[in-house]
């Protein structure tokens, strides 16, 4: 650590001195500096405020100096996957939501898309857009209160009250489009559930989105000149890409190593491919280069949704397949196939034909891929979400080792583990 | 994802490589090709396609599938970045001898992923570093994950069911 540079031109201050004057007695072995004999094994978490969860950290210490880690997770493990094989296809989407808790639409997308291939359903294209919309709105929330928690971690308090201010407001459209504020149950197998409301929720989104830059301009403002959290962002946590790569890392923290893989641009799905916007990358990989990605993209998730909104196309929000997608409430009291299809859906589901397929999104965090296997009866036999977090928590120790335990809190909190995705 | 053809072109090269019964078949759907092979190649099979491209594994993930036999299945999901085109490899074990070699050592990416295959499903990779419970207790017994592990049924362990003298194992 340097010395902080003299602004005031007086000198050093009286305790300056007092505090240079002070000379330590020579340690024969410096903790932290080498290889010691004497290595402490301690347990972070799984109650630990700083762990975004309840993640349990196995840390070998030498001095202040990690020398190992190991995560043990499981915590949180409520057998969502156990209890979707229970469920007709169109009464997974609740569960699945409630995987990743920061990023519900992206969980129900993973699985209604992985669904919607498997049988073979054209999605219409102003459900696509709404999702598109939707999903955006969704990244923002969760960097927002990834940012807001992280800078929390690393000593930067006010932000969370920032970030945690935007978020509202994404939850204020998402609670008038769906009735919920989390977990939305929006997105259906076809479709979306109801088209986006009128009285203003198009204006006040499109306020949000065109103020979003200011605030993410601020929010740099704010972090980019605190040396306290520099110091924990800048040159820690470095993991080459190759290495990230063989740990299966994918998102914000590949792309912060100089990787351009994003599945919005690889592999367009839901129509992204109509849009235009950029996939931020970082140079080294570092602690920093992961918040500037992840701050960049808020920006770009914004431009997404604004093109999404210009180009609104007109007509159905939800697949004219009766055999899938519930009939219009209105036409309950008129029609008595509609009654009947109504009754099969919410009764028995809809059947699928044996089959197996995996396919995968860019969520907030990477790749959140969904398996389904259908047997021929109306439940899947098997559910499978990759959660990104799942996967990315493997490199933590890649990350970590070497550093100090200081560093850690920060590569945590910039690694962003979601425990409900991870333990599932 | 490969067209039919394309899978089919895969799949020959598996056979010409590994042998004619090396592979077991291959399925292709709505842009999903997956090609089933027998269980003592997958290491072989994966460093195979890894020359052909195919450098980063997506996921790894069990399923059972009861009441066909054998019933456990473990799909590993490849990916070329540079085309991009995905291929699903997947291999069956039957219940009594679910033994599959890890593919960990040479994919980092599937340590975790084999845990919880193991720990839900009972698959036992041999040759993983560290193949313990990730997600269940460690000293949870059975595989939850498989067909015929009921849903529900399962003690709480509250201190009122201590004084009854009832556990886990029970």
């Amino acid at each position: 650590m340097t010395a902080p540079t003299d602004t005031t031109g007086k000198g050093p201050s009286d305790y300056r001195k007092l505090e240079e004057s002070v000379t330590l007695s020579p340690v024969a072995n410096p903790s932290g500096l080498g290889q010691s004999e004497e290595l402490l094994t301690i347990n972070m978490g799984p109650h630990h405020p700083a762990t975004h969860g309840v993640l349990r950290l196995l840390v070998t210490l030498d001095g202040e100096i990690v020398r190992d880690l190991r995560p043990l997770i499981g915590y949180l493990h409520t057998g969502i996957e156990k209890t979707c094989e229970d469920k007709p296809y169109w009464k997974v989407v609740p569960l699945v939501e409630r995987m990743d808790y920061l990023a519900y639409y992206f969980n129900a997308m993973a699985y209604v898309h992985s669904v919607e291939e498997l049988v073979g359903i054209e999605v219409p294209k102003r459900a696509q857009y709404l999702r598109v919309i939707h999903m955006e709105l969704n990244r923002i929330m969760s960097h927002l209160f990834w940012f807001g928690t992280s800078c929390l971690d690393i000593g930067a308090m006010s932000l969370l009250w920032y970030s945690l201010r935007e978020r509202e407001t994404i939850l204020d459209l998402f609670e008038s489009a769906s009735g919920q504020r989390v977990h939305t149950r929006y997105f259906q197998i076809g479709g979306v559930i109801e088209d986006i409301p009128g009285g203003g929720w198009v204006d006040r989104c499109r306020a949000f989105v065109k103020e979003l830059p200011t605030r993410v301009a601020q929010f740099r403002d704010l972090i980019y000149a605190n040396e306290i959290a520099l110091q924990r962002l800048k040159g820690v946590g470095i993991v080459d890409s190759q290495r990230l790569l063989d740990l299966g890392v994918t998102g914000p923290l590949l792309r912060a190593s100089g990787v351009e893989w994003d599945l919005r641009k690889a592999q367009p799905y839901s129509s992204y491919d109509d849009f235009e916007f950029g996939v931020p990358l970082g140079a080294v990989g570092d602690n920093f280069d992961r918040m500037a990605v992840r701050l960049a993209e808020m920006e770009e998730s914004a431009k997404i949704i604004e093109q999404a909104l210009d180009g609104l196309p007109e007509g159905p929000v939800i697949v004219d397949d009766r055999k899938v997608a519930l009939p219009p409430r209105h036409e309950l009291a008129t029609s008595m196939e509609a009654l009947i299809h109504h009754f099969k859906l919410v009764t028995e589901g809809f059947r699928v034909a044996p089959g197996e397929r995996y396919s995968a999104i860019e969520g907030p965090r990477g790749e959140l891929g969904c398996f389904v296997k259908a047997d021929g009866s109306s439940k899947p036999a098997r559910v499978h979400i990759r959660d990104s977090s799942f996967v990315n928590l493997q490199a933590i120790a890649d990350m970590c080792r070497g550093g100090y335990i200081a560093d850690l809190i920060a590569t945590l909190a910039m690694l962003d583990p979601i425990l409900g995705g991870i333990d599932r | 994802m490969p067209d039919p053809t394309g899978l089919e072109l895969l799949a020959g090269g598996l056979r010409a490589r590994l042998g004619d019964d090396a592979v077991v078949g291959t399925a292709h759907s709505n842009d999903y090709g997956s090609i089933e092979i027998q269980p003592q190649h997958i290491s072989a099979a994966l460093a195979l396609l890894r020359d052909e491209g195919y450098r980063f594994l997506s996921s790894v993930h069990g399923a059972d599938e009861y009441p066909h036999e054998p019933r456990l299945a473990v799909h590993y999901e490849l990916l070329d970045m540079n085309r991009p085109d995905r291929v699903a490899i997947k291999l069956r074990v039957p219940v009594d001898a679910p033994h599959v070699e890890s593919v960990a050592p040479s994919w980092p990416t599937a340590d975790h992923q084999e845990r919880e295959i193991y720990d839900l499903f009972g698959v036992v990779f041999d040759g993983h570093p560290d193949l313990r419970r990730i997600l269940m207790p460690e000293d949870y017994e059975g595989h939850p994950q498989r067909r015929d592990f009921p849903l529900g049924g399962e003690p709480v362990l509250f201190t009122h069911h201590e004084a009854e003298g009832l556990h886990y194992a029970e």
